[in-house]
């Protein structure tokens, strides 16, 4: 693959236009995806912030949901903030009614679980691969309860798991978009090159 | 949102800071919130793709026709929609009642919107919103009101428009003026932003940022007047980064459906097909009113200064 790769940002509801900021400085070619041939097109995708159940609706009514869930399951890379974490889990703790979640990830994650708006939090957090901190942005954020055996937990914070990685599916709790440090986005950009 | 927000580099965790009350707006981008007032309400707006529902006494257009003082919902009320729902849910205060806004945050609701549709509690000041955990949003109807809000401490600016008539006019006319000052304001030299910042009645910081911008240092959404997917598609395509909905929903004939068509157009703001699709068979639309009839004391949108 070229060195420039297109990742795609699902543009259905939430952050598309940090996370697209975000790929850009990382060096890669980044489209917002809302319709399953723009989907066909990307090398990897974000799933952005956002509300998921809203997003998960968005998918359904679009007819977008079964070309997610297929290109992830061939291989596709992703990586998942918050409602895109949310989105990857094989498994959610109290989903909504006719809540879908895309899967990837063998993991269970629990919505909200950090709380409501007014215990969103900023905070240093440790990922592994990275050689300094990164500044976490939790809002309204989920954890995830437990991995299963294919699942590498990245980091945590305050004994819950924030970030983990399968083969080429990453998901984090917080939100790296929001702070001007791309170095996730680059490490994320580095996964699709090296899948491509 | 803005990277130049200084980085906390505690190890303790803080809570509402502005790049989490603003990040919490950025994740509300390319949705509908909805105005509800009852938790089965709140229930059908979440089915129907809403990103939040805001809790209200009454919906603009009731306020309209039963007159009287419009106040701060009921605790009760409050409580059933954030246990009914798994959304956000924000609430309405007065204009510069600071503690109907310190009972909002001592309920846990997501967002504050200081808001001119319900009868304002202080002709002078609005609220401080820098002392509050819950972020807030505030109207406005042109640049130099929305940056005296976002120096107050908003997180999110929503156009005034004028709510309970089912008329877009005036939320048009709002963001128009809105990114019309904007424009400007990107043309100018740095000499000539001291100027400005004093026209706008603004900060000269934020002025500056906003002119190094090029838009709002905050989430702007467009409210007032949606009633139809094609007002909220004209309001997304003229630059709103998402809508409110009030008594558009539910104030017409089928109210779940016509929630989802408008959250459908709301995504798909910029193709005409799909928002055709929604469009269709919709049942009765609220009737609406004539904002040019509207007498001067029944304008929401001159409240707040």
């Amino acid at each position: 693959m070229s060195s420039t790769p297109v990742i795609g940002v699902l543009a259905l509801q939430g952050d598309v236009r940090e996370h697209c900021t975000a790929l850009a400085a990382a060096g890669a070619a980044a489209r917002p995806v809302r319709r399953p041939e723009e989907l066909a097109a990307v090398d990897g995708l974000v799933l952005p912030g956002g509300e998921s159940t809203t997003i998960s609706k968005l998918a359904v009514l679009f007819g977008l949901l079964d070309p997610l869930r297929e290109r992830i399951r061939s291989g596709l890379p992703v990586y998942g903030t918050c409602a895109g974490m949310i989105l990857l889990a094989d498994k959610i703790l109290d989903p909504r009614s006719g809540q879908e979640t895309l899967g990837g990830i063998d993991m269970i994650v629990r919505r909200n679980a950090f709380g409501r708006q007014n215990e969103s939090f900023e905070a240093a957090v440790e990922v592994k691969g990275l050689a300094d901190p990164v500044h976490g942005v939790f809002i309204r954020a989920p954890w995830v309860e437990s991995v299963g055996a294919g699942a590498e937990v990245l980091a945590e914070h305050g004994g819950h798991i924030v970030a983990v990685r399968q083969g080429n599916a990453l998901a984090t709790s917080f939100h790296p978009e929001l702070t001007g440090d791309h170095r996730l986005h680059g490490l994320f950009a580095d996964l699709v090159r090296a899948a491509g | 949102m803005s990277s130049t927000l200084p980085h906390t580099t505690a190890e303790t965790p803080q809570t509402g800071t502005a790049r989490v009350k603003r990040g919490m707006a950025e994740q509300l981008k390319g949705g509908v919130i909805m105005d509800v007032v009852t938790p089965e309400q709140a229930k059908i707006a979440e089915d129907a793709g809403a990103v939040a529902v805001m809790a209200l006494e009454r919906v603009p257009a009731d306020i309209r026709k039963d007159g009287g003082v419009a106040r701060m919902s009921d605790p009760d009320m409050i409580e059933g929609i954030i246990g009914a729902v798994s959304i956000p849910v924000m609430a309405k205060s007065r204009i510069g009642h600071f503690v109907e806004a310190q009972v909002l945050q001592s309920l846990g609701v997501d967002y504050i919107d200081e808001s001119e549709v319900l009868t304002p509690a202080d002709e002078v000041n609005h609220s401080d919103k820098w002392a509050f955990t819950t972020p807030f949003v505030c109207g406005a109807t042109n640049l130099g009101e929305a940056l005296r809000r976002i120096a107050e401490g908003a997180a999110m600016i929503r156009s005034k428009g004028e709510a309970g008539t089912g008329n877009v006019v005036e939320a048009v006319r709002h963001l128009r003026q809105i990114k019309n000052e904007i424009g400007r304001l990107r043309a100018l030299d740095n000499n000539e932003l001291f100027a400005a910042a004093k026209e706008l009645r603004a900060p000269y910081e934020l002025v500056k940022e906003v002119a190094e911008l090029g838009k709002l240092p905050v989430v702007l959404f467009s409210a007032g007047g949606v009633a139809t997917p094609a007002d909220a598609a004209l309001m997304r395509q003229l630059g709103a980064e998402g809508v409110f909905v009030g008594s558009g929903i539910f104030k017409s004939g089928d109210p779940a459906k016509r929630a989802a068509a408008i959250v459908k157009a709301t995504t798909f703001y910029d193709d005409p097909k799909i928002i055709a699709e929604a469009s269709r068979d919709l049942g009765e639309a609220m009737v609406g009113i004539n904002c040019d009839t509207l007498p001067e004391a029944e304008r929401y949108a001159n409240r707040g200064w």
